[in-house]
């Protein structure tokens, strides 16, 4: 099975949010096959019969398909998926380095908006073939032109003849594949030199343990070899090798230089197969491994602690098995006075947060109580030490802190000059430098701003869409530490010092902050026999109150006769909503009321 | 939502005692009313007869089991028991006279809806002993009524009033609601002093409570125009007011009555002694074991045997939470030496740490031999009992 180098595609898809990115991927999926002709004849379909057999479907980060050109030849195309969202920027940079080439969707009504942008340049970093597609024409406001024009004048690369197409309706998406063979380049790459691969995703199945996602640069790897991870430096024996048929995996003979595909080699934790690093043969290694290596870091960190506090074991299995499949994902068990035991989890950003927090939800069956995110803030102490906080309830009094830093991020975003005034207020109001501004056209305008992360985690993003009514898109990278004045801002409810409420805010904004929160709070906490007062302090001193008035009348009046276990239900439906709640004190908090404070807001 | 946990008959203590009240269920309304959760509709006369057939046969059933024991109280409730001919009614009564002996005295009630009875009806209650009239009013006030989806104005309700006094009856029982749909201290006031100045015997005020799968549970909450929690509450507080100033004594959360006129059939339940339950979705208590009838028109008519939708047997932790939370809901509480002999011990050994709790915060109070709520722990009374489940 073997498929000269030159008749080999791997290319990913490039595109804002919405520009078409997904759909386009179907229809070239449609208009090519699975199979080779050749391959048709062999074994394989057996081999995927049993496949099926053992359930094992994934959905896969690639796939493979197969061109017949107009030429007559047939091509293999490794399509390769990137993550599409801004937490997950390393994944895609390393997704974007298994690919030689890349198409990039523009939408033909929309323009060029922040993501294609931010993901144009992340391309072109890795030396990537971008050529550009015109999408939606079939939309009444599609102008290509003028788009094309757009891409040329802000990107700098060629579009006057980049396809038209409308990926929904199906029309030019012939060209686009032709466009695939000429204008993405082969693979380079040796097949006789030693064996240099790129891990860029993986998956774990309980079969065949790790599945390693790769592309091969150079040499070749077939089952049997032995084979190095080269930053951990571990070695294994491959068991399976093969390539991603649609939606499953197909066993070949031999990866070799300038294929797609995956190997499996019994390796059960997936922590070792990191995305980004190089595979060798153990026995025959290459030099030096791929550029661009790094072991990813969480951003954003936030106390997660199951609803039921006897499900702790079974949160701390769903956070195993989750990282399995996401080696980003990290954990430590903490415990909070209020919540009882839960983990400080660490996200790549707020999407991780809620894909995993959804994930444990619905596929674990795991209610959960969630802390208000914050991000990783460097505490310089008064005896040098530097502590990088992940838990407000960690940090050292303020007379043993010198001075804080806070990371920052440089932000990018596109905006309709209609709404220009009220996308830089808003950045404003979350502590943004403006680091330039740029006219894309005459009605839109680039923004470039250096934004705490801490100011963009809660809803920046929701703020960004509802005061450019959509008209504004957004992208970010982390850029540094900065030094800032923040302080914890406590909350106490009757009196008692609520741990998982606590969080760090700028100084300026701890008032306002305060009494957001203990509205909210008020709103949330049911009435008791007696009055609570909710307040917010920081560094000992109260800033803000609020009173929960005492209950008057909780009674069943209703006649139910002689249905005794009617009324007991009621009762014990009580009795359940109340042991539903954490007791601080004598007051019983609603597990909602530590989500509300993530909502703030929401007007 | 079944639990089967059946034990053998022979542990469930108490058959043998004497007393016991009967409770028969007439789930025949002209219409569901918007808040109403309760077993019953609207039904041809067809299902009416197969009924009756099915409920008589079900008497039957317990014959032997009634035989040897005396009736304390007969409650007749629905649905609109009234809403039927009175020969079923008569037909009920003599099934029941003719298996079992009524004690003397013996408390047997009607629930009536204005517009349903008329002279004809009433004298044939009467001719078969039903000696008490509960009638659903909920409201004097026709709007009130209307939003409540009630089927009749309040001038039907003075017109059934009167029939039933000019008929000699002399133990009426009137149903009000509050926390209801336009209501305004106003209203409410306005409902309690004309009732009040009816002197019934008995005065039930239940809350509105939106159950459910009824229409009010499908209505926007704010369409509802339901008074708010501070202003249900002045209602709640004016209305054991003006009961008190007229000379009803409430004996339990939701029931007020003059000296002597207390329901000998709701203190069954409360008081945790035996009763039966015939018809659809009656429940039954007989010692520790409680049985609830299939909830259902069509499923209790579809079979000659009993079908049951609960039926359990009162372990005796059960038995004791069941005491706490019923008993309390009378004004005089339970009685400790009732409960030791019940179950062997002071109520304390029990339940000490609620009870000590709760008296501490002035909700409840025991005294030698009882232990009540204080009118603070009435109104707050779910939180307590919850405690006891």
């Amino acid at each position: 099975m073997n498929i000269p180098k030159d008749h080999i595609r791997n290319f990913c898809i490039i595109a804002h949010i919405d520009h078409g990115k997904s759909t386009l991927a179907d229809r070239i999926l449609e208009k090519t096959g699975l199979l080779t002709e050749r391959e048709m004849q062999d074994q394989v379909l057996d081999n995927m019969e049993l496949e099926r057999e053992r359930g094992i479907t994934i959905k896969s980060q690639a796939v493979r398909t197969v061109y017949k050109a107009k030429n007559g030849e047939e091509y293999i195309f490794n399509l390769i998926d990137t993550p599409g969202h801004v937490d997950f920027n390393y994944e895609v940079s390393r997704s974007l380095a298994a690919c030689d080439g890349a198409i990039l969707v523009v939408d033909s009504a929309q323009g060029i908006e922040a993501q294609t942008l931010a993901n144009v340049y992340l391309a072109l970093e890795h030396d990537l073939e971008v050529f550009p597609v015109l999408n939606k024409i079939d939309l009444p406001s599609a102008d290509p032109e003028r788009v094309a024009n757009e891409i040329e004048d802000v990107i700098g690369i060629e579009a006057m003849d980049a396809p038209r197409i409308s990926a929904k309706a199906g029309t030019g998406i012939d060209e686009v594949l032709e466009e695939i063979v000429n204008r993405i380049p082969e693979p380079s790459g040796n097949e006789d030199s030693p064996l240099k691969c790129l891990i860029f995703d993986s998956v774990y199945d309980p079969y065949k343990g790790v599945i390693v996602f790769l592309r091969v640069f150079d040499g070749s790897v077939k089952p049997g070899d032995s084979i190095r991870f080269m930053s951990s430096g571990k070695t294994d024996e491959v068991v399976e090798v093969g390539y991603f048929g649609a939606g499953r995996f197909i066993a070949c003979d031999e990866l070799s230089a300038g294929m797609v595909g995956y190997i499996t080699a019994s390796i059960k934790d997936l922590r070792q197969t990191r995305v980004g690093d190089t595979i060798t043969n153990a026995d025959r290694p290459c030099k030096e491994a791929l550029p661009g290596y790094k072991k990813v870091n969480p951003m954003v960190y936030c106390g997660v602690y199951p609803a039921d506090t006897k499900r702790y074991p079974d949160l701390r299995d769903a956070l195993e098995k989750l990282q399995l499949n996401d080696a980003s994902l990290s954990f430590e068990p903490e415990t909070s006075v209020a919540l009882g035991f839960g983990f400080r989890c660490g996200f790549l950003g707020l999407l991780h947060l809620d894909i995993i927090t959804e994930r444990l939800e619905r596929e674990y069956n795991l209610e959960l109580v969630t802390t208000a995110p914050g991000v990783v803030y460097k505490v310089h102490k008064t005896d040098g030490e530097v502590i990088e906080l992940t838990n407000p309830s960690n940090l050292p009094d303020s007379s043993e802190i010198e001075y804080m830093e806070e990371p920052v991020v440089s932000a990018q975003i596109m905006v309709s000059t209609d709404y220009l005034g009220s996308i830089i207020s808003l950045c404003q109001e979350r502590r943004g430098v403006q680091k330039g501004m740029e006219y894309m056209e005459e009605t839109r305008v680039l923004l470039e701003y250096d934004l705490p992360l801490n100011e963009i985690i809660y809803d920046f993003f929701d703020a960004l869409k509802s005061r450019s009514k959509g008209y504004a898109s957004f992208d970010y990278e982390m850029k540094e530490y900065v030094r800032s004045e923040l302080v914890k801002l406590d909350i106490l409810i009757n009196k008692e010092y609520v741990d998982a409420l606590s969080f760090i805010v700028f100084k300026d904004s701890a008032y306002e902050r305060g009494s957001k929160m203990c509205a909210k709070l008020k709103e949330e906490i049911p009435r008791h026999l007696f009055e609570i007062p909710i307040q917010a302090a920081v560094g000992g001193r109260i800033i803000a109150r609020e009173t929960v008035k005492a209950v008057r009348k909780d009674v069943l009046a209703k006649c139910y006769g002689g249905d005794v276990s009617r009324k007991k239900k009621l009762l014990e439906k009580q009795k359940e909503g109340k042991k539903k709640m954490r007791e601080i004190g004598n007051v019983q908090i609603p597990q909602k009321a530590f989500l509300s404070v993530l909502k703030l807001d929401e007007e | 939502m079944y639990r089967y946990r059946r034990r053998p008959f022979c542990q469930c203590s108490s058959w043998m005692k004497n007393e016991i009240s009967v409770y028969v269920h007439l789930p025949f309304c002209v219409k569901k009313c918007n808040y109403c959760d309760f077993l019953s509709g609207s039904f041809d006369d067809g299902i009416k007869r197969a009924y009756l057939k099915r409920l008589l046969l079900e008497i039957d059933h317990y014959g032997a089991l009634l035989s040897g024991r005396m009736i304390r109280s007969v409650y007749l409730g629905g649905g609109t028991p009234s809403l039927l001919d009175p020969s079923f009614i008569r037909s009920i009564m003599k099934k029941l006279t003719d298996i079992t002996m009524l004690k003397s005295g013996c408390e047997i009630t009607i629930e009536m809806n204005p517009g349903t009875a008329d002279e004809r009806k009433i004298g044939s209650y009467r001719e078969c002993g039903i000696n008490r009239f509960s009638i659903g009013l909920q409201s004097v006030n026709d709007d009130e009524l209307a939003s409540l989806g009630r089927i009749h104005t309040y001038g039907d309700f003075l017109y059934l009033y009167d029939l039933l006094r000019k008929n000699g009856a002399s133990n009426i029982n009137v149903d009000l609601m509050t926390g209801i749909p336009h209501e305004s201290m106003s209203s409410a006031e306005r409902t309690l002093e004309t009732v009040c100045a009816l002197k019934p015997e008995h005065i039930s005020v239940y809350s509105l409570i939106i159950e459910d799968g009824t229409p009010f549970s499908q209505a926007e909450k704010k369409n509802l125009d339901l008074p708010d929690e501070d202003e249900e509450y002045a209602i709640y507080e004016m209305t054991r007011r003006i009961l008190s100033g007229h000379g009803y004594e409430r004996y339990e959360i939701s029931n007020y009555a003059k000296r002597g006129f207390e329901c000998r059939h709701n203190i069954t339940y409360w008081d945790l002694d035996d009763y039966i339950g015939f018809g659809a979705g009656a429940s039954s208590r007989l010692g520790e074991r409680r049985f609830t009838n299939i909830k259902s028109v069509e499923g209790y008519i579809g079979s000659d045997d009993p079908v049951f939708d609960e039926d359990i047997c009162l372990d005796e932790r059960e038995s004791m939470s069941e005491f706490m939370f019923l008993g309390l809901r009378k004004t005089a509480g339970i009685s400790r030496s009732d409960f030791a002999r019940r179950f062997g011990k002071d109520p304390s050994v029990f339940f000490g740490s609620i009870i000590e709790r709760y008296e501490g915060e002035g909700l409840l109070k025991m005294t030698k031999d009882r232990l009540a709520f204080t009118e603070r722990g009435l109104d707050v009374s779910n939180i307590v009992l919850s405690e006891f489940v």
